[in-house]
């Protein structure tokens, strides 16, 4: 699957002013804290587009950028945030554990590792259903110190599961910086401890991540080997909103935000003359519109009513 | 009707269920090797061994069951089930809710509990109360080997995740199981013997202890219905209700220690639903809040025997009027 390089801007534009949304309702009151994945835009977007549309997604609390990407409808997210019965679960996830089945959304974890311990019995399904599709499992680097991650890619690998690991390396595992709990740089050195291959990419650059993620999907879905693609990343809003980053060194955050993966991808493409301000703008508009009808269904949108309490928890 | 172990009574369901539901899988430590007769007749891809690797045991399970398979996991010893708490109760048990409904989790986590093999508290652990406190999650805990065989098929048809306890002595019991299709549905509880002088409710291997018990006090002239639960989660509220209204007086005895536990969970319902029916106080016997002790004497002393239950009962009886 390709996408053009307008696409991909769009689609990390879109994922950018829903969280911004997000975090002025949270401001107003008027829907919970969320975990926002700015910063990670290229990361989310470079990856999620590389998938077939038959591929699985299991992903993590910072799920936005996937969601969107994939092709959720900006208004069902953002109702789901808000508690609507309109949501993709009715209202009974939230923003912490999103599953969109019509869209192969299996899982979004707040538990952390969660989607690393699932994967490979989705991965296992689509093989013995002798399926093409491929799973893709989202998680940070906080997730890479669990034991899950350890016990899923082990047995990935010995059991040649379809699972196209993505690990969002930003740097943060909640309010405590990686450095301190691990003393290696890149995530995707583990893999060899596995038998499969790792690759790190600039998770920054939405080019070279989905470049990376389309070759990295095409080998998985040929050899039926796990692999461990590494986007180096950074997130530049706090963990949960509201989040002053008072704890964040200003340096460190200032060198990333001049790294601002949607403003790069802007910049290469102007200078080289590959898209136009107008374009930028007109992209920009129909994001702003989509944000506004999303806001709009949502607020709109019910909440459930009490009798849904103690619906579906039994099939 | 066939004499058969729990154990065969167990590898008969599993077997057919597999030929009856291409869906059904296993995999477990060690299964493939302890279960060769399934590995031949169903294959490598449906009967599997895993690493030594609980967690990602039981998240498999559960990604699988997302996906429409029904896999059938065994954990061996149920103290091991700590380390897969989080796909159990955290995924198993919540995931259809928190999705709408969207996603079903037709899974069984089968795990041996129970004293009497001396194995000592780190392989033996009572913990059904637990996973019945989790919402999402069933949990059938049988006593003879046609139950074994009938809820273990029904367990592996029922879409939302079932914990399947067996306890270690009774997989060398043997009993009479039918020849027919057999499956017994989830949430009936088995009304072993009647009686009108007190209800003793129990499960597991205790509930061999229970009838041991009434037959004693037949002997001293009281009549004990003993009533077996087979299902902790859903409970069989119906029958148990329907016996302590009649005998007035109600005798519950677990293995597993008493706080927080089915036997205070059964005397509440009792004092709830049925309160006006009571000539005296609910009784419970239970195992204490201890480990479980490795030596013989003491693990004894931990289990319920069926002097102490008669006692018991025979102390209930004469208190009230
Ligand atoms: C099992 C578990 N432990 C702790 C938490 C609390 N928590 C939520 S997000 C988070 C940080 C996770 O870091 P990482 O995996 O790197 O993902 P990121 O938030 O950076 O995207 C923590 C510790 C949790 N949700 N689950």
């Amino acid at each position: 699957m390709t996408t053009n390089d307008a696409e991909l801007l769009e689609a990390m534009m879109l994922t950018r002013a829903f969280e911004e949304q997000n975090r002025a309702l949270q401001a107003a009151g008027k829907a919970p804290g969320t975990c926002a994945s700015v910063g990670q835009e290229a990361a989310a977007v470079g990856v999620i587009k590389a998938l077939g549309k038959d591929d699985l997604i299991l992903t993590n609390h910072r799920s936005a950028g996937h969601l969107l990407a994939r092709g959720a409808e900006p208004g069902r997210v953002l109702a789901e945030i808000m508690g609507r019965s309109s949501g993709y679960c009715k209202g009974k996830s939230g923003s912490l554990h999103i599953s969109a089945k019509e869209l192969g959304v299996v899982l979004t974890s707040t538990i952390v590792g969660g989607e690393l311990s699932m994967a490979p019995g989705v991965a296992l399904a689509l093989s013995m259903q002798k399926s093409r599709a491929i799973v893709a499992c989202v998680f940070g680097d906080g997730a890479a110190c669990e034991g899950s991650f350890h016990e899923s890619l082990n047995l990935a690998a010995v059991w040649n599961l379809p699972i196209l690991y993505v690990c969002e390396n930003n740097q943060w595992q909640a309010y405590v910086h990686r450095r301190e709990t691990m003393l290696t740089e890149k995530i995707a050195a583990r893999a060899a401890a596995y038998g499969i291959k790792g690759i790190t990419v600039d998770g920054n650059d939405v080019q070279a991540v989905h470049a990376a993620a389309r070759e990295a999907a095409a080998e998985v879905r040929a050899t039926k080997k796990p692999i461990l693609l590494e986007t180096y990343t950074y997130r530049t809003w706090g963990h949960y909103e509201p989040d002053d980053q008072s704890y964040v060194d200003s340096k460190e955050l200032t060198e990333w935000r001049e790294r601002d993966p949607i403003e790069y991808l802007k910049g290469r493409l102007l200078a080289r003359r590959e898209i136009e301000t107008r374009e930028i703008e007109a992209i920009e508009t129909r994001v702003k519109q989509r944000i506004a009808d999303a806001l709009a269904f949502a607020s709109e949108s019910p909440f459930p009513s009490a009798a849904e309490l103690a619906t579906d928890v039994y099939a | 009707m066939t004499q058969m172990t729990v154990n065969d009574a167990i590898g008969r369901a599993l077997a057919e269920e597999m030929r009856r539901d291409s869906r059904v899988i296993m995999f477990g430590e060690g299964v493939a090797t302890k279960r060769q007769d399934l590995l031949k007749e169903f294959g490598a891809e449906r009967i599997r061994n895993t690493p030594l690797a609980e967690g990602v045991i039981a998240g498999t399970a559960v990604g699988a069951a997302a996906m429409g398979l029904r896999p059938v996991i065994d954990m061996l010893f149920a103290p091991f089930l700590c380390y897969a708490m989080d796909e159990i109760v955290n995924s198993a048990g919540k995931l259809r809710y928190v999705s709408g409904g969207q996603f079903s989790f037709p899974m069984v986590v089968m795990a041996m509990t129970g004293g009497g093999w001396g194995v000592g508290a780190q392989h033996n652990h009572n913990l059904e109360a637990w996973f019945a406190h989790a919402p999402g999650l069933k949990v059938v805990m049988p006593s003879t080997a046609d139950d074994f065989r009938g809820l273990l098929k029904s367990s592996i048809r029922d879409d939302n995740p079932v914990m399947f306890f067996t306890d270690m002595t009774l997989g060398y019991t043997p009993g009479e199981v039918s020849e027919a299709d057999g499956a017994i549905p989830l949430g009936q509880a088995a009304i072993r013997r009647a009686g009108k002088d007190l209800t003793i409710v129990s499960y597991s291997k205790a509930v061999h202890a229970c009838v041991a018990a009434a037959q004693q006090l037949e002997g001293m002239n009281v009549a004990a219905e003993v009533i077996d639960l087979r299902t902790i989660k859903p409970l069989d509220e119906a029958t148990l209700l329907a016996s302590v209204r009649k005998t007035g007086r109600l005798l519950v005895v677990t293995e597993a220690s008493g706080l927080c536990g089915v036997a205070a969970e059964v005397a509440a319902l009792a004092a709830e639903k049925a309160f006006g029916a009571l000539k005296a106080p609910v009784a419970r016997l239970t195992g204490p809040d201890a480990p479980t002790p490795s030596s013989h004497a003491l693990e004894q002393a931990y289990l319920p025997t069926a002097e102490g239950i008669a006692a018991a009962a025979k102390k209930l009886v004469s208190a009230g009027g």
